[in-house]
């Protein structure tokens, strides 16, 4: 089982913590879902930042601050030293957006930023595209995990690429992999963990279901399935069908 | 001296930035501190000066995805 940096997580789903209806629903959804991280974010105090600090700290999981909204490495290496102190982990979601229609990560942007960060000591989960030569300059660049979006954020699109995802999975055999962003059906969460990844982040998809707590529940069941199903070696799909039921013994009727 | 605190103008006698963060009703709470676009923590703030103009970020944990 690949670790977070040195964390092995009880499972693998991560969740946002933003839209939701109250935060009372956010918490229901949580225990729900047995999430081992939540992601948060940073931004100017109007006075609800402390109460809410403190539902965090009661969920007692791995926090991963982001870098959410971030136009520019600078920015983003600014959020992420300000995250550092408040939430007092290494840990930090980089996000350097590049585009506001698709909120596409700004590979050159993220790479900058994740140089600078993980030579001061961060432990950065870039959030990137399934480009496989960013990823192996993420990976030069110090990072031990790799985000690669399934879809736009907020889109409930699934995997887009599974061609690409798939191929970057397996060109990255020892890098713990999270598919971020674009999910929106348990089914798409399932069908990440049976390629291999080893988590799934998402969080529009809960917080505006119908029933946030029931749609996290099932997130969490399909992503630990689809984690199973892969340990368990599924079988090569055929074109042609074959029997499951013996064919000797059958009588001649 | 007027500042720029989370965007709007703030008017504050304090002359560092822990004294102003104490002025402006954030002595205990959870935040981090920008000034003029750069990161200063909690450990330095007693020790930075504030200039008339500047600009203060005070961010808190806050929902994210």
């Amino acid at each position: 089982m690949r670790e977070f940096y040195g964390v092995t997580l009880d499972s693998p789903l991560m969740l946002g913590t933003a839209q939701y209806p109250s935060p009372a629903v956010m918490e229901a959804a949580f225990r729900a879902s047995g999430a081992a991280v939540v992601t948060v974010s940073l931004r100017r105090e109007t006075g609800g930042g402390q109460a809410f600090w403190q539902i965090i700290k009661g969920l007692g999981v791995h926090v991963l601050p982001n870098t959410a909204g971030c136009y520019s490495a600078r920015e983003a290496i600014t959020t992420a030293r300000m995250a550092r102190e408040v939430f007092e982990t290494n840990w930090i979601k980089l996000e350097v957006i590049g585009h506001a229609d698709t909120l596409q990560p700004d590979p050159f942007g993220t790479l900058e930023a994740a140089e600078t960060l993980s030579s001061e000591g961060f432990e950065v989960f870039p959030y990137m595209t399934e480009d496989q030569v960013l990823a192996q300059r993420l990976v030069d660049a110090g990072c031990r995990v790799l985000m690669p979006w399934g879809a736009p954020i907020g889109s409930g699109l699934g995997l887009n690429n599974r061609y690409g995802l798939r191929t970057l999975r397996a060109a990255f055999p020892d890098i713990p992999m999270v598919v971020d962003a674009g999910l929106g059906l348990p089914s798409h969460a399932g069908d990440a963990m049976e390629m291999g990844f080893d988590a799934v982040l998402l969080n529009t998809a809960v917080a505006q279901a119908d029933d946030p707590a029931l749609m996290a529940q099932a997130f969490g069941m399909a992503a630990r399935a689809g984690q199973m199903a892969h340990r368990a070696g599924p079988m090569a799909p055929r074109d042609m069908a074959v029997p499951s039921t013996p064919v000797i013994g059958k009588a001649w009727l | 001296m007027r500042i720029e605190v989370n965007g709007e103008v703030r008017e504050v006698t304090a002359t560092t930035l822990a004294a102003a963060l104490d002025e402006l009703g954030w002595g205990t709470a959870k935040v981090a501190t920008a000034l003029n676009g750069d990161f200063v923590p909690a450990s330095a703030r007693a020790d930075q000066a504030l200039r008339d103009g500047d600009r203060l970020e005070v961010l808190a944990p806050m929902q994210g995805g």
